[in-house]
């Protein structure tokens, strides 16, 4: 199969403006007679219907919770790109996309990347007329901070809670159109499989979550915006929710998963602290801003914090070993996530854990809280201030910068970070690869595209912080509304399409039999305990770091947990009522098959890049070492029960020189 | 630590329900939910239906979540939500009573799951603000004291649980009405449209059956986001003027 990415000719600056100025367009009379599906209803998938249905087609809108605004966009905490260059420190589209392809580890499109720089600038005006309360200065004008990878201050923030304020102004304009009669909404409504007509997208069989009911749905194309599919690793810092379902019905008609083995282990979240752990939770990156990552420079100091012999606080400056800033002078605590994750990892192994577990590192504030505390005193006039005086209000900034998240961390661990410092460690957070798509957002399947975290374009083998967002948005309001276009001009004569058709009677009736068949296994173990021993088969042998032997090993078990799986699973009720295990079970076995495939992309691809680390790919001095000469492609996989098939788009760089990537 | 729960059931929204009582053991640092996640690991191995509760992002923002433990939405601790309660909150041997929210205009669906699709039709009658993608102007162009986008950002933090309803004695849902009219009515993008929003939006929330607001104060004291009842206040002043100055309430 030939990959063709349908990049457009010219200079990267010029691609997108022309190409948008000459595309084919679908005129006001025609788009309201055609139909769009899309589903998934966070960042992407909501604004995507909002713009769709402003622009006059008819769009029908899924989402498996009971209300749109519970997509886990809703989740993100730090902040949202945009190469505004408010700050006057350096800040450009070309900046913007530079630090994006190298954060990748050179393993995105450029044209894809250079695009949605562009459209950064285009989203915080937009959010920002919704009512999207982003934090201020006290003239009156947006704030920023910074994140990891870059070194100017481009990121827009809603204290932690961006996400949230994001999806919510995503939600209220889809809310808008759904008043308008321009979406037609379907809540609790699962997608359960793609349908095909004539080799094109033509609709999808839903489940209907209350009643069991399987319906039909058609439409003239079909946009799936369903997120990442972190959950494989049962622990992660993904909604208990979140899946790969509907992404993967698709990959099981033909449309091909890019890069499954591309998945980011987040630095800073609450360190795993019981077997009974259900998910795991997120620090913000925003907090490298200010906290500094150590551990004790001795394992004899290590130890006697994990026995509670010691805490934190009693050990001396000088016995702390700040290794980020240490093996990374230029960029600090604010190196990109895969190399954060990585050395904490490498502290950890080496002894100097600091939690019971020995899986935990210092995040620490008292440094910045000593220096806000300094400033703010000097600012209200303060002469000579107390050591208390300082540290009382150096708090308070913290608290105002950060609280909700000190918050959430007392209540999750019991102990207060403002006092002692906080404990994180990696965990899975986010997925690059996903659905392939060109330059459209088509997929090789046509009529379907994939948006956001569902689709593999952007971010290589490694996101930035504060680029989920980012993506999600320029997907769903600035990207799709156009290049839709160029699938639905050529289709303004086909009639409505009718759910009577024998494919939409065929796709049904596997779902049902699927359904029955995992319903009437009757077996003896839970769901849950399948999803549990998947997750730790893929982090074992194909998390934070992984090699050939393992992951050999790791495919044979998952097929065999697979086949375990289907004989032995017990799901109690009926496929016909509301019955949350079933949901549950239908999605573990996606991930079933998906757990194979990206354990092959990573055997496969025998380098390290971004968050991918093959240990017998690196540098002496332990860092990634890619392999462009022979690895510079996407890897686009073809489902297969029996032997997955890989198919390659080369990548090309015309403006960036692929150099190794330095943070020192 | 060993645990009486006392759950309610119901299979569907027609029958009676009832209250069955399960024993479970937990530790302290489990989350609630985790603690439920035990009872159902018991109860599937039992083969037994599962209790159905509703839960997502397990980290107090999407909303999802929604129990009534021990006669409290969210449970006994403030500013907290379901899923980022955890068992250090109670004791060895404790009875916990476990209900779903109780509200006419929330209807049980299974078990602890209610529907609570009028939320949704309260933020549609006007909720937003009318900007179509791409007709919005540089970002920077109109400042917003930064005390007021910080208190409009206050009322925004609503994850629509809807513990405030389940709070009220009324069934009221005027604290999740008024934080959304709040949030978008102060701020300068959202003045043009104000007195429709309001006008819409009560007269949404009178339709979908909630109560009226008698200031007991419950939704305040029980919501996870410490949302303030002030914007009540504020959205009665908003509505009243809106009333006065127009005749159609459309």
């Amino acid at each position: 199969m030939k990959l063709d990415a349908k990049i457009p000719a010219g200079s990267l600056e010029e691609k997108w403006t022309k190409y948008r100025s000459t595309m084919n367009l679908v005129a006001p009379n025609n788009k309201r007679r055609i139909d769009i599906i899309v589903v998934g209803t966070g960042l992407a998938g909501a604004s995507a219907a909002a713009t769709l249905g402003e622009l006059g087609y008819n769009v029908k809108a899924f989402t498996f919770h009971d209300s749109p605004r519970r997509a886990h966009s809703i989740a993100a905490q730090g902040g949202i790109n945009a190469a505004k260059n408010y700050q006057n420190d350096g800040d450009s589209v070309y900046r913007l996309f530079y630090d994006t392809i190298k954060g990748g580890d050179y393993r995105s499109r450029e044209a894809n990347v250079h695009r949605l720089a562009e459209a950064s600038r285009n989203i915080i005006d937009q959010c920002v007329a919704q009512g999207v309360p982003f934090a201020r200065e006290y003239g009156g004008l947006l704030a920023n901070r910074s994140f990891g990878g870059v070194q100017v201050s481009r990121t827009f923030y809603a204290r932690g809670q961006t996400g949230q304020q994001l999806l919510l102004g995503a939600y209220q304009s889809l809310s808008r159109q759904i008043t308008l009669g321009k979406v037609e909404m379907y809540n609790r409504h699962e997608m359960l499989d793609l349908v095909l007509m004539d080799g094109k997208a033509r609709g999808i069989i839903a489940r209907n979550l209350l009643t069991g009911k399987l319906e039909r749905f058609a439409a003239h194309c079909v946009v799936i915006a369903t997120g990442g599919y972190g959950n494989v690793f049962y622990l992660s810092t993904n909604a208990m929710g979140s899946n790969v379902t509907a992404a993967w019905k698709s990959v099981r008609r033909g449309a091909l998963m890019a890069n499954p083995c591309y998945t980011q282990i987040h630095p800073t979240c609450i360190p795993v602290s019981g077997d009974y752990q259900s998910k795991l939770t997120l620090m913000s990156e925003s907090l490298r801003n200010d906290g500094r990552v150590w551990v004790p420079k001795t394992v004899e100091n290590a130890e006697a914090i994990r026995s509670g012999k010691k805490t934190g606080l009693d050990i001396a400056e000088g016995d702390r070993d700040y290794y980020l800033e240490r093996r990374y002078p230029a960029f600090g605590n604010l190196v990109p996530r895969d190399v954060a994750s990585r050395a904490a990892k490498t502290a950890c192994d080496e002894g100097k854990g600091v939690s019971p577990t020995g899986l935990a590192v210092f995040l620490d504030f008292s440094a910045a809280i000593q220096r806000y505390g300094k400033s703010k005193a000097h600012s209200t006039g303060m002469h000579n201030p107390s050591d208390a005086e300082i540290t009382k209000l150096g708090r308070a900034v913290i608290k105002e910068k950060y609280g909700n998240l000190f918050q959430m961390y007392e209540k999750i661990t019991g102990e207060d970070p403002y006092v002692y410092p906080m404990k994180i460690y990696p965990a899975v957070h986010y997925t690059m690869g996903g659905v392939w798509v060109d330059y459209n957002l088509e997929t090789n399947i046509p009529g379907l595209f994939a948006l956001g975290e569902a689709n593999f374009s952007d971010h290589g083998a490694n996101r930035l912080g504060a680029s989920a967002l980012m993506q999600g948005l320029a997907d769903g309001y600035f990207v799709i509304p156009y290049t839709i276009g160029q699938f639905l001009s050529k289709e303004i004569r086909t009639p409505q399409i009718e759910t009577s058709a024998p494919e939409f009677e065929k796709a049904e009736q596997e779902t049902r039999d699927l359904l029955e068949r995992l319903v009437s296994v009757k077996g003896t173990q839970s769901v849950e305990s399948f999803h549990r021993r998947l997750g730790k088969i893929m982090w074992e042998y194909c998390g934070m770091s992984r090699n050939a032997e393992g992951l050999k090993k790791a495919r044979k078990m998952v097929r065999e947990l697979r086949e375990e799986f289907y004989n032995d699973v017990f799901i109690p009720g009926t496929a016909n009522e509301f019955n949350p295990e079933l949901e549950k079970a239908g999605r573990v076995a996606d991930f079933l098959e998906l757990g194979e495939v990206m354990i092959m992309d990573a055997l496969d691809r025998n380098e390290s890049c971004g968050g991918h680390f093959r240990e017998e790919y690196q540098t002496p001095e332990g860092e990634a070492l890619r392999r462009d000469e022979e690895y510079a492609y996407v890897a686009a996989w073809e489902w297969d029960e029996t032997e997955p098939k890989v198919h390659k788009e080369e990548l090309v760089f015309e403006n960036v020189e692929l150099k190794t990537r330095s943070y020192k | 630590m060993k645990l009486t729960l006392k759950v309610w059931r119901q299979n569907g929204p027609n029958d009676k329900g009832n209250l069955e009582t399960h024993q479970v053991e937990a530790s302290e640092h489990m989350s609630f939910l985790e603690m439920m996640d035990v009872l159902n690991e018991n109860l599937i191995s039992e083969k037994k239906t599962p209790v159905a509760f509703e839960h997502d992002c397990r980290e107090g923002i999407c909303g999802t979540c929604n129990m009534v433990i021990n006669g409290r939405p969210h449970g006994p601790q403030k500013g907290t939500t379901v899923c980022q309660l955890h068992m250090r909150a109670f004791k060895d041997g404790d009875t916990i009573v476990v209900e779903p929210w109780r509200a006419s205009a929330f209807p049980v669906i299974k078990d602890l799951v209610v529907d609570r699709s009028p939320f949704d039709r309260i933020i549609q009658a006007g909720g937003y603000i009318s900007v179509n993608t791409g007709q919005a102007q540089d970002a920077n162009a109109i400042p917003i004291e930064k005390d007021l986008a910080s208190q409009a950002f206050d009322a925004a933090t609503c994850i629509g649980c809807g513990a405030c309803v389940a709070a009220c004695p009324n069934g009221s849902a005027m604290l999740f009405t008024s934080a959304k009219v709040a949030h978008l009515n102060m701020l300068p993008q959202g003045e043009v449209e104000s007195s429709k929003r309001v006008l819409n939006m009560v007269n949404q929330m009178d339709e979908e059956g909630f109560g009226m607001c008698s200031n007991v104060g419950a939704c305040e004291a029980e919501c996870p986001k410490e949302i303030s009842i002030t914007n009540i206040a504020l959205m009665n002043r908003e509505y009243l003027t809106a009333s006065l100055a127009s005749n159609t309430t459309t």
